[in-house]
């Protein structure tokens, strides 16, 4: 700890900070702009100067720039001295003589950190009497609105996308006051992370355009803490709403978990929401058993719904519920409530279920930990085994780009750059890369950063990952047959993690293998065999894919086994699209054999169309729920406003059908700490699931939170079109929020942050006020609870089957996923702007193989996989190993479910089999 | 026959003319306080907006008769009634012409002293069955003012009833042929016109219902046909006392030239008028001062004003 | 004493006075222009609509009766797609004419607004929208914003020069 004098009061600072930092968490409000959290210092803004004195007797002082200046022990500063004050101010006063006026038209105003800095600084009237600057815009993507006459020339737009993101096709242009930030031409940005640059720039030169389509001031959105529901990674998010639309989705901050910032598809993914692909209304439709074939389907009423399906429960033979990874784990133990464990089957494909089984087994009974996001980007050696994590992870990626610089920071920290000087540091560090390996089946984006990056089939893969559990333990078994390259890759990358303090491997399910999480799991129990700390880090598919494992059930198979037998002719489906689980033809007989499916869903699907009745489930902006994301962290998401219709959530849904059929228990399940109670009861392993946030019950000072901002508008008249008499605003029995604007305004318990807000911060940059640290965690800790801890184990038990090396065959090809981050998840490719950049379905080839075949880019190919023929054009996918093709995983129109499997190509033209 | 008829009829014809009295008082008190204040009072519905307390009694008997749920029912439907039956009962000895008379008791002065005093019940049973604050201390301020007052206005006609001899107010009357009695018993005038105001609880003296501090006091409660009951039987008081002032000190329907029924209206108008001017002209006192005047001046001159009519008397044999 | 007799005396002279009421409606009184009635939504010299659907007069509202909804036509000029004043509710503060940038909201010397029921007094943006310039003649907010719109490009607000060539080097 150092003691800083501020205006001559002693504070006690951590060490090693710069002043910016310290006087921030003190509390102060030091105006800043090129300064960021995450991105640190580079001096060039000259907006955070305070006035620094050699000691007390010194009057004079000299104005430094705080976030360049290190706050060490003994240092005298002052913010309101009178000179540096008016130093701001002149700052400012520059900044904006060139700054349009165009305020009201702009979708930053009302959280714009220039506005909170102007205010700030106290500059009020221009002086500056000469023409403005002004540049042409950029078209730059379905995401990106582009105004280029608002930069201030902070920088922290190419920082952030070059440097901190690893972007590559956007950059600062020009000379002088005419510097220009943006593309070489118009077109979309590349970076999975560009979205952030919406949060990251301090005025409105980069905007949500899709936010600006139903544009809504900031104050005016009613939100609420959520999860983004579109991969595993479980980031914080917060969705806003207005005039039952979902306008939006911001990053909350989370400390452990997505800090900052936010992948494209989790903010732009948002739009399905408001899908008119949503189920609105309980929809009932003859089936073939009733005779009636007519396919007529009827909206009906709640309740009629209810007691038909209650009917269908009471005559049918058997009842099998099918659960869902995308589903809360509320609606989940419901549904397992209402049919009973053993008939309530996870609804994920079998490769899925087992793989996510395994992860769970894994970090369970093994001592590697999963770590957060925050341990992941202070980890000094990672390997990567067989994910592609930008695509199927991508805030997991942005992590990792942190950790690659771990190494190579010594570098600048043995010349004493303070790890905050980040142009210093970069400077430093230069193009040197840290012990960063990557083993996928395909080129990656993280591949820039990698010393080495490997591709081969899933199996090679296992094998190279225990040919380096080999290295680290040569008890565990030798791996035959391994090419000596391979093997001293495989030694090297021993050596790196060896030498680390904090070594990382990172595997998933993305290549559908289950040697390769075995592998995985094999080298961080190899390290840590020792007692010395190593992560192992896994990516799951879908955002409760995690929380569905831990809970049980048995896999897809088994219910189309039920059916099949004849044990069972009556099927629930929550929140699940069959055809993206399993095959069509086997789904297609499965639901042909039910005598009655149900289904609750909040988007018609293909499943949907087949079933009787249909109930319209909340989506995860108009639910309240818990997720339990790939490190096996619980959290907790709210509702953030109450949709039109018959909507409501799916485990209330589940919940009224237990009591229509008079199964007593469920009606004390009133809200969802109801729910957890009885499933913490029910499975021990969710025991911790009540303390993720505070109950229903829980009140300040006798008051709720409110979702709306202080300043929200238009109560009185944003229903006086359909009555003029104000309807009462609906009450939310589920959480101690509210969905007005009175209530509790001081700063919440950290799990019920419903947004970023500060008295003069009325940008994100207000998220300074709501943690204990600038950087740190947020007040009273971040939210979200760890379910799985590694175990104290005296026996390792390490895998020790090893598959055999990959063998192409003749005519036949493994067609292995490959992931998009627009268009693999299945509901974020309903959002129009993700929908145009996500590829049609394809077929990937490495170039030499596509060559061998001769086919070219964009030839239709006949693909034969699965008993499933597909007419796909032909694409190059660097790094595809021979003898393995690529398709990508979860398009429309492409089954994912069954890969990795073995299939044939035929070229359409020839009519010829090709060999 | 005509001894039952007569009565009847006249009985009939006084609550008639009384009841339209009270209602055009409504109007009449408007117009006045607006000419008093500058405007012009009611002047839309009807010639000169007559029709105005038409209207207001439309909507008064159109409105919801609303009994509070907390209340006390049967006490609270009562309440309102006993003012203007007692109101009613008093003017039955008011003698409006040697003719037109109720009821010619010897004991008429205190019949109406009598009567006045069951008046207390009406406002004090509002303020205890409306069951609520503003109302109890409505009630109970009017309890205590009217209390008060009522002892020296009968103190204050005493003198009258020396100078007549006779508690029969027809005497009274007959007894003014010479000089009214507003001359000897100036005094007694004064004081029981104050005592008047009060027991009628009128402005200045109308803290039972002060709006700006007890919303509207021992009737706050009270909406409808009740509440009109009590506003009517207001205007009825005012009537009375003015009515009363009429014959106990003006000479009630003597007078030369006119018929005896036109001076008896005539000059109850006036007092009715001045009624009105009061309440434009003063403001409220506080209710301590309002108990101050009245046992610490009002009451020792009315006492003073016995002795000294009763020495004179006395000394002139 | 004296002074209550003298008082009533005095109110009793007030009977002869001059009267104060204005017998409205046969006699009207007048109304300053700036007076706060009838709220509308002006047009610009132009004739294009001032409202930038910027919200602040909704932000401004004290009784939170103002409601619309941002859009903007194919050449980035914004609009409110509806805009919607709950008459009722409004207590004709005149904070919404005040927060407004581009004198677009402004209240009128009309207050003749009655209705026997609510509903008719919301008014929605065709019948706020007036075809003038209301009390400002001469404002045009696209003129000065560094927004283009149709027929005005980067650089030709106001106080504006042309756009920077990127490409160029010259200081």
């Amino acid at each position: 700890m150092a003691t800083i004098y501020i205006d001559n009061k002693p504070y006690e600072v951590k060490d090693g900070n710069n002043l910016l930092h310290a006087c921030l968490s003190l509390g102060f409000n030091v105006p800043y702009f090129c300064w960021h959290p995450a991105m640190h210092s580079v001096g060039a803004c000259r907006q955070c100067a305070v006035k620094q004195f050699k000691d007390e007797k010194d009057t004079r002082g000299r104005i430094v720039m705080s976030c360049m200046t290190p706050a060490s022990d003994g240092t005298r500063i002052s913010i309101d001295d009178p000179e540096v004050k008016a130093f701001r101010a002149s700052i400012i006063e520059w900044f904006m003589t060139n700054h349009p006026h165009d305020c009201p038209v702009c979708d930053e105003g009302g959280e714009c950190h220039l506005q909170d800095m102007t205010q700030m600084t106290g500059h009020v009237y221009r002086r500056f009497r000469f023409k403005k600057r002004t540049y042409n815009n950029q078209y730059l993507g379905p995401f990106l609105t582009h105004e280029m006459n608002r930069c201030i020339q902070c920088y922290r737009c190419v920082r952030f996308y070059r440097d901190y993101a690893g972007g590559r096709d956007f950059d600062v242009f020009a000379s002088h006051n005419h510097v220009y930030f943006g593309r070489h031409e118009d077109g979309v940005l590349q970076n999975e992370f560009s979205g952030n640059l919406v949060e990251v720039c301090p005025t409105g030169v980069f905007d949500d355009k899709t936010f600006n389509k139903h544009y809504t001031r900031k104050w005016d959105l009613q939100t609420a803490p959520s999860i983004c529901v579109h991969c595993g990674v479980g980031c914080n998010t917060i969705p806003g709403e207005r005039y039952g639309r979902l306008r939006r989705i911001r990053n909350r901050y989370n400390g452990e978990v997505n800090r900052y910032f936010l992948c494209d598809r989790g903010r732009y993914g948002y739009e399905f929401v408001n899908s008119d692909r949503r189920i609105r209304r309980p929809l009932l439709r003859p089936t073939p058993h009733d005779g009636d074939s007519s396919g007529g389907e009827s909206t009906v009423a709640g309740e009629e719904a209810l007691r038909h399906i209650a009917d269908l429960l009471y005559f049918g033979a058997g009842v099998i519920g099918i659960g869902s990874p995308r589903a809360s784990l509320e609606a989940n133990f419901a549904l397992r409530s209402l049919v009973g464990p053993e008939h309530f089957y996870s609804g994920t494909s079998d490769t899925d279920s087992r793989l996510v089984a395994m992860i769970i087994d894994i970090l369970s009974k093994g001592p590697a930990r999963s770590p957060s996001l925050l341990e992941v980007e202070s980890a000094d050696a990672v390997f990567v085994l067989g994910e592609d994590v930008t695509n199927t992870a991508p805030v997991l990626a942005l992590a990792l780009r942190r950790s690659a610089r771990q190494k190579p920071m010594e570098a600048a920290r043995k010349q004493h750059i303070p790890c905050w000087d980040d142009a210093a540091t970069r400077n430093a560090i230069q193009d040197a890369k840290g012990p960063f390996y990557i083993a996928a089946p395909y080129s990656t984006r993280l591949e820039d950063l990698s010393a080495h990056s490997y591709h081969a089939a899933p199996d090679d893969l296992a094998r190279l990952g225990f040919a380096v559990a080999h290295e680290l333990n040569k008890a565990l078994p030798y791996v035959e047959g391994l090419p000596e390259q391979v093997r001293s890759l495989a030694g090297s990358i021993a050596g790196a993690l060896k030498d680390a303090q904090r070594p990382l491997i990172v595997s998933g399910t993305g290549c559908g293998s289950e040697a390769v999480i075995q592998a995985a799991a094999d080298i961080a129990w190899a390290l840590s065999n020792g007692g010395r700390r190593a992560d192992l880090c896994f990516t799951a598919p879908e955002c409760n894919s995690l929380g569905l494992g831990l809970m049980g059930g048995h896999s897809l198979d088994g219910a189309f086994r039920a059916v099949q037998e004849g044990a069972a002719d009556t099927v629930i489906i929550l929140e699940n699209d069959l055809y993206r689980r399993a095959d069509e033809g086997a789904v297609n007989n499965f639901l042909g054999r039910v005598k009655h499916a149900v289904i609750i869903d909040h988007l018609t699907t293909p499943t949907s169309h087949k079933a009787e009745a249909a109930l319209p489930a909340a989506a995860f902006a108009e639910a309240d729920g818990t997720l339990v994301n790939s490190e096996g962290r619980a959290q907790r998401f709210y509702q953030v406003f109450v949709p039109e219709g018959g909507i409501q959530e799916s485990w209330r849904w589940l919940r009224d059908i237990m009591i229509t059929t008079r199964r007593a228990y469920a009606r004390e399940w009133e809200n969802p700490d109801a729910v957890m109670a009885a499933l913490a009861e029910a499975l021990p392993v969710f025991k911790q699931i009540q303390d993720i946030a505070p109950p229903a019950g829980f009140r300040i000072a006798g008051m709720k939170i409110p979702r709306q901002h202080q300043r929200y508008s238009g109560r009185t008249a944003m229903f006086a079109d359909i009555t003029v008499f104000e309807p009462r605003p609906p009450k939310d029995p589920d959480s101690p929020l509210s969905f007005t604007m009175e209530g509790y305004q001081g700063r919440p318990p950290s799990p019920l942050i419903p947004r970023f807000w500060s008295p003069g911060w009325n940008s994100v940059q207000a998220v300074n006020k709501f943690q204990s640290e600038v950087g740190g965690p947020l007040h009273g800790g971040d939210p979200g609870k760890r379910l799985l801890e590694p175990a104290e184990v005296k026996e390792i038990p390490f895998f020790k089957a090893i598959p055999g090396a990959f063998v192409s065959r003749k005519g036949e090809w493994l067609f292995i996923p490959v992931y998009h981050l627009f268009g693999s998840e299945e509901m974020s490719i309903l959002s129009p702007g993700i929908a145009e950049l996500s590829p049609r379905p394809y077929l990937g080839l490495n170039l030499e193989e596509a060559n061998n075949l001769q086919v070219s880019a964009g030839e239709e190919i006949e693909v034969n996989v699965n008993g499933a023929v597909y007419q796909l054009p032909v694409r190059h996918v660097p790094g595809l190993p021979a003898g393995v093709a690529g398709l990508p995983a979860g398009l429309p129109g492409v089954h994912k479910a069954t890969l990795p499997a073995w299939g044939s190509l035929s070229k359409t033209s020839g009519m010829v089999e090709v060999v | 026959m005509n001894s039952i008829v007569i009565p009847l009829v006249i009985i009939a014809g006084v609550l008639l003319a009384l009841t339209t009295i009270s209602a055009g008082l409504i109007w009449l008190e408007r117009r006045l306080l607006a000419l008093w204040q500058d405007r012009y009072g009611p002047n839309r519905v009807g010639p000169f907006g007559l029709l105005q307390v038409l209207a207001d009694m439309i909507k008064i008997f159109s409105k919801e008769d609303w009994i509070p749920p907390f209340a006390d029912k049967p006490v609270f439907v009562l309440a309102p009634a006993i003012i203007m039956i007692t109101v009613f009962m008093a003017f039955t000895v008011i003698p409006f012409t040697p003719g037109i008379q109720v009821v010619d008791l010897n004991i008429g002065l205190l019949f109406f002293l009598a009567m006045s005093a069951l008046g207390v019940y009406s406002v004090v049973l509002a303020g205890w069955a409306s069951n609520s604050k503003y109302a109890l201390l409505g009630g109970m301020r009017a309890a205590a003012q009217m209390v008060s007052y009522e002892v020296f206005m009968g103190l204050s006609l005493m003198g009258v009833v020396m100078l007549a001899g006779s508690f029969n107010i027809r005497d009274i009357v007959e007894a003014q042929r010479g000089l009214w009695f507003c001359i000897p018993q100036f005094p007694g005038l004064v004081i029981f016109f104050i005592a008047g105001v009060a027991e009628t609880h009128r402005l200045p003296f109308d803290l039972p219902e002060a709006e700006n501090e007890l919303v509207a006091g021992f009737h706050a409660e009270y909406s409808g046909i009740k509440f009109g009951m009590f506003f009517v039987g207001e205007y009825l008081g005012m009537t009375l006392i003015s009515a009363l002032i009429t014959t106990l000190f003006f000479g009630g329907w003597l007078g030369p030239v006119l018929p005896p029924v036109v001076w008896f209206l005539l000059k109850t108008f006036i007092f009715i008028c001045l009624f009105i001017l009061l309440r434009a002209s003063y403001p409220r006192p506080r209710f301590d001062q309002l108990m101050a005047l009245g046992w610490k001046v009002m009451l020792p001159a009315a006492l003073l004003n016995l002795a000294v009519t009763g020495g004179i008397l006395l000394a002139a044999g | 004493m004296f002074s209550l007799i003298r008082t009533a005396w005095d109110i009793f002279l007030h009977a002869f006075r001059r009267r104060v009421t204005i017998q409205y409606p046969e006699v009207k009184s007048y109304i300053p222009p700036r007076w706060r009635g009838r709220i509308i939504l002006s047009r610009d010299p132009d004739g294009g609509e001032r409202c930038v659907a910027c919200y602040l007069c909704a932000a401004a509202c004290p009784v939170d009766c103002i409601a619309l909804q941002a859009a903007e036509d194919e050449y980035g000029r914004r609009y409110p797609a509806f805009f919607r004043i709950n008459f009722s509710r409004c207590i004709f503060c005149g904070y919404c004419e005040e927060a407004c940038p581009t004198y677009a909201i402004q209240l009128t010397p009309d207050y003749e607004m009655c209705e026997y029921t609510r509903q008719p007094l919301v008014y929605e943006k065709e019948d706020l929208l007036i075809d003038g310039t209301g009390k400002y003649h001469d404002y045009n907010y696209y003129k000065v914003a560094g927004l283009t719109i149709k027929d005005k490009g980067k650089g030709e607000a106001g106080n504006e020069a042309p756009p920077v060539d990127v490409r160029s080097l010259m200081p």
